[in-house]
């Protein structure tokens, strides 16, 4: 029988919303107060939903320890007190919590077993997230 | 479609262990969490319901009913409860929150279904803010 397990994990990074595609003034349009020269940070809510067959000797789908080695050695080591518009996934893509959900999906996705992750939500603010799923 | 949800939290206690395996692999796939005397959290239920809005009332379904029916199916049977020692489908069956999904589709999913034009889509058990887990119905 499939079932879903999921975990909250929470990450505090800085960021900047700028693309060196726009001017200033349309950097400061797009984005607003985001913009701010010198950045800012969240204290961002990471889901992360885990799919499969429930086993039946342990009634588990997965391992809640080896599924929180995996986050934390691919996400929170690399995203936890970072600045996210200096790490080499970002360094050509602006670090909107959009862009930020597909990088956690995609570390993830790559490190879990295939088929395990249904999807990734993070929480920018207690008012806004944003969901990458395994189904489009 | 209009996905309607309503939650509702239980307390209760419970421990891992299968009774097939020795103490130890007990304790070591388990963890603190086979330990027998137990221990307990404050459970989050929430219900997805799944419909149109009806063209009279606007609701997919009736919010007070449908707590109604969680506190009469689950609450009723799980709340202030040792889920292995009270709880009928945890004799045999290991209350991991995975299960507790699972056994409260079991026990919503033909009394919801009755009522016309909603289908339940989704159960969510929190064990704690960080860990949930979720049952959509699926083989």
């Amino acid at each position: 029988m499939k079932a879903y397990f999921g975990r909250r994990y929470m990450l505090s990074a800085s960021h900047r919303l700028h693309t060196p595609v726009l001017t200033a003034e349309a950097n400061r349009a797009a984005y607003g107060k985001c913009n701010n020269e010198h950045g800012h940070g969240h204290n961002y809510f990471v889901e992360v939903l885990v799919g499969g067959a429930v086993d039946a000797e342990t009634g588990m789908v997965v391992d809640l320890v080896a599924l929180d080695d995996k986050v934390r050695t691919q996400v929170l080591d690399r995203f936890d007190h970072a600045n996210l518009n200096l790490d080499p996934l970002f360094l050509d893509r602006v670090p909107t919590t959009e862009n930020f959900c597909k990088t956690i999906f995609d570390l993830l996705h790559d490190a879990l077993p295939a088929g395990e992750l249904e999807h990734v939500r993070v929480e920018e603010t207690e008012n806004n997230f944003f969901e990458c799923s395994a189904r489009g | 479609m209009i996905f309607l949800t309503r939650r509702a939290t239980f307390s209760a206690s419970h421990y891992y262990w299968n009774e097939s395996w020795p103490a130890e692999k007990n304790e070591r796939v388990f963890g603190r969490c086979a330990n027998r005397n137990g221990h307990g959290h404050n459970y989050m239920l929430e219900v997805t319901m799944a419909g149109e809005p009806d063209p009279v009332t606007g609701f997919v379904v009736d919010l007070k009913w449908l707590k109604g029916v969680m506190e009469r199916e689950v609450l009723s049977a799980y709340d202030h409860k040792h889920l292995n020692l009270d709880v009928p489908e945890f004799k045999q069956v290991i209350p991991t929150t995975e299960n507790i999904a699972i056994a409260a589709w079991k026990r919503l999913e033909p009394v919801v279904t009755a009522a016309e034009g909603a289908r339940l889509s989704r159960i969510r058990v929190y064990e704690t803010p960080e860990i949930f887990a979720e049952y959509r119905g699926e083989a």
